[in-house]
């Protein structure tokens, strides 16, 4: 009798039922489209951050350099004495990135040991400058006096000299899993094993391997001192890669920085505790730039950001007030339906229907109504998130230029200013994916939105005294 | 004045007892006296017709009677209870067990077919599908429109649809059948069959009906009758028997004839 009754009365209701069914569909409609929108900018946030970024790090912490500390100096291109004139010469520098400071290899012991730290590794990443040519030849009647300037402009009449440089980075062997490494993947050959710690072995990237014509098991030099490639790395496009990949100790060592590393990489056990991690070594390193993810999602500028705050903006509110629309929509035509039926309810009550099962008819006829709309918009949030993948252009990411030109932008140093000078570009695809998770909320939406209309009707038609039966009161 | 011409009757098979019955209505700042103290015993199985102009008060006291409503004060015993200090759930229990409504309009559900329409009398009870479909089937056919059970009320006639009522107020088989202007809708020939149905039922099964009418050929069939005026009971105005009893007299013809 229950279900014979709310389907006959639906029927004979059906456009109603269909206009309220339609409504709630559009509200969910648009909140499963929206936070699939959403989810899929979300995704492509977390893309390009990983890119740059590496996968799994939540913090990096490193320290900005002072005035004249760090960078290339002398490259001693300028001859001692005249006898150099004329002859050839090679220089090899193998120095700190510019603008960074080291800092000492046992503070990643310390970050290690802070609350909510998962795990931390540090690395060090250098530059190595080589320059090859010939001193300058004695001009004119300055014999006595050295070619003036230290740059091979200033010394326009040699023959050219060839300056070739590369970035190495120095790795932690023993966790791969976090630190510049964790987001590359070996493509050729290995990686680096626990015991290669001191080992002269390197990993090179796809990029640098190909413009040099390296591959695995080929020797590289690296400041007189044979390293031998063991695997060929590709990392994300747009990720502030080194060239090369060494084990920290011998990088340490190469740049007579031993025990120090620039840059730290830091995991946190749970995404909740990044705030009082960053926090906590803040309060450790009062020196330090420690930068997390979402100061790095914050200076993404470029149409994901665009994107992000759209879905953030627009959408959000967007969504919620079709639902709220389609949830008074839904109550008005269920109370005002629940009115037009007065007769009918009073002649169930002075028939002995108790005012629970009369409550129960009307919630179960909102609730059917509620589903139908939940189930259409769920169709509805699908062709809308299909649409969105389908045209959406790519979407581009920005990182540094915002740094660069923002007010109050840091003057540089660790991650940051890396990445400000790289003003890297990342293109992502927009996707809008639908989880299990997003249909049930949607259904459930549609579902809250049949109950509130009938626990609405329905305390209507509570109210119904079984005398109203009788329409006449004479 | 009251009408005291069934107080011949037993005490003990007194259905009803109302003392003092007023029921008030408020609707803003003004009160209507739908019932001004009324006096009544009505015993089992009486055919008790209620008479009165419009707004006299004789839907409220068929209210009264039908526990769709309590009285503002004075005592209305139904079976030894005063149903004046029943609860909300009480009334309920007492409206599904012991009475069945007809109504002017029908007040069929639209939706449900004429056996449906039985059926829902039986919700209440909880009775099983099975047995509730048979019960529904078997009243129907009691008023003759066994054939008319898959039917919704828009497909049926005037006075199929208050048969199908009928079907529904008998189908529990209550003490006490309630009739508010039955036959007002309903043309003549549909009103005298309708009546004739509620008559012969009442006669077969010996249930207590009440009926409201204003129409003094249903009244003259009824075995008592009360005139209700400003919601007292009152004696039938001076013109009344003589054109109740030659409209009697001229419907009886009609039928010898027929």
């Amino acid at each position: 009798m229950f279900f014979t009754y709310i389907y006959r009365e639906l029927r004979r209701r059906h456009r109603q039922a269909l206009f309220t069914a339609l409504g709630l569909a559009v509200g969910v409609g648009l909140v499963v489209a929206v936070t699939a929108y959403a989810g899929g900018v979300s995704d492509a946030q977390n893309t390009v951050l990983h890119s740059l970024y590496g996968v799994g790090t939540d913090i990096t912490v490193s320290q900005t350099a002072k005035l004249g500390e760090g960078g290339p100096q002398s490259f001693g291109m300028q001859p001692s004495d005249d006898s150099q004139r004329g002859k050839k010469f090679k220089r090899d520098a193998i120095t700190a990135s510019p603008g960074q400071q080291s800092l000492a290899a046992s503070k990643v012991d310390t970050i290690t040991g802070l609350k909510g730290v998962d795990a931390a590794t540090g690395s060090l990443s250098l530059s190595s400058i080589h320059v090859e040519g010939k001193f300058a030849e004695m001009s004119g009647g300055s014999a006595a006096q050295p070619a003036a300037g230290a740059t091979p402009q200033a010394a326009p009449s040699q023959a050219p000299i060839n300056v070739s440089s590369f970035s190495i980075s120095g790795v932690d062997v023993t966790d791969l899993e976090l630190g510049p490494l964790s987001s590359g993947e070996v493509t050729t050959g290995r990686s680096f094993t626990s015991s290669e710690a001191n080992a002269k072995v390197a990993l090179v990237t796809k990029a640098y391997a190909k413009q040099n014509s390296l591959a695995v098991g080929d020797v590289k030099k690296i400041s007189g001192i044979k390293f031998e490639i063991v695997g060929i790395v590709t990392l994300p496009s747009g990720s502030t890669s080194s060239d090369l990949y060494i084990p920290l100790a011998r990088a340490q060592k190469l740049s007579d920085n031993k025990n120090k590393v620039n840059q730290i990489y830091v995991r946190a056990d749970s995404a909740e505790s990044i705030a009082a991690v960053k926090k906590e070594i803040k309060t450790t390193l009062p020196k330090a730039t420690v930068t997390t993810a979402q100061d790095l999602a914050d200076q993404v500028s470029g149409s994901l950001a665009s994107a992000s705050s759209l879905a953030d903006r627009l959408g959000k509110w967007l969504a919620i007030a079709a639902l709220v629309a389609a949830f008074l929509v839904a109550s008005l035509l269920t109370v005002s339906a629940v009115s037009r039926r007065v007769r009918e309810f009073g002649t169930l009550k002075a028939l002995g229907w108790k005012s629970r099962r009369i409550v129960g008819q009307v919630l179960g006829e909102s609730v059917v109504t509620g589903l139908a709309g939940g189930v259409i918009g769920v169709v509805l949030g699908i062709a809308g998130a299909r649409l969105i993948t389908a045209f959406s252009p790519d979407l581009k990411a920005t990182m540094g230029n915002a740094a660069q030109t923002g007010p109050g932008a840091s003057p540089g140093g660790g991650m940051m200013e890396a990445m400000g000078n790289a003003a890297q570009t990342v293109t992502v695809q927009l996707s809008a994916p639908i989880s299990l998770n997003l249909v049930l909320l949607a259904v459930g939406l549609a579902l809250a939105g049949g109950l509130l209309a009938g626990a609405l009707g329905g305390w209507r038609a509570s109210r119904l005294r079984p005398a109203d039966a009788l329409s006449r009161l004479d | 004045m009251t009408v005291t011409t069934m107080r011949t009757l037993e005490e003990d098979s007194m259905l009803y007892d109302l003392t003092g019955v007023t029921k008030r209505y408020t609707q803003g700042r003004k009160t209507i006296d739908a019932l001004a103290g009324i006096d009544l015993r009505i015993a089992e199985g009486e055919f008790l017709v209620i008479q009165g102009s419009t707004g006299s008060g004789k839907t409220t006291l068929l209210q009264m009677l039908g526990a769709l409503d309590r009285p503002t004060s004075g005592s209305l015993i139904y079976e030894g209870r005063d149903v004046a200090k029943l609860g909300e759930g009480d009334l309920t229990e007492l409206r599904s067990h012991s009475y069945g409504f007809v109504f002017q309009s029908f007040n069929l559900i639209p939706t449900l077919t004429a056996q449906e329409n039985v059926e829902t009398a039986l919700v209440p009870w909880h009775v099983g599908g099975e047995e509730r479909r048979r019960r529904a089937q078997e009243a129907l056919a009691g008023v003759s429109l066994a054939d008319r059970a898959r039917h919704i009320p828009s497909e049926l006639s005037g006075g199929e649809q208050q048969r199908v009522a009928i079907a529904r107020a008998l189908v529990r088989e209550p003490k006490v059948i309630l009739a508010d202007e039955p036959t007002g809708n309903l043309d003549e020939r549909t009103r005298d069959d309708i009546i004739g149905l509620l008559e012969e039922l009442w006669r077969e099964r010996g249930q207590t009906l009440i009926v409201v009418s204003h129409d003094t050929w249903v009244a003259g069939r009824a075995s008592r009758r009360i005139w209700l005026d400003a919601g007292k009971l009152d004696a039938p105005p001076a013109d009344d028997r003589p054109v109740e009893e030659a409209d009697t007299e001229t419907v009886r013809d009609a039928a010898l004839q027929v």
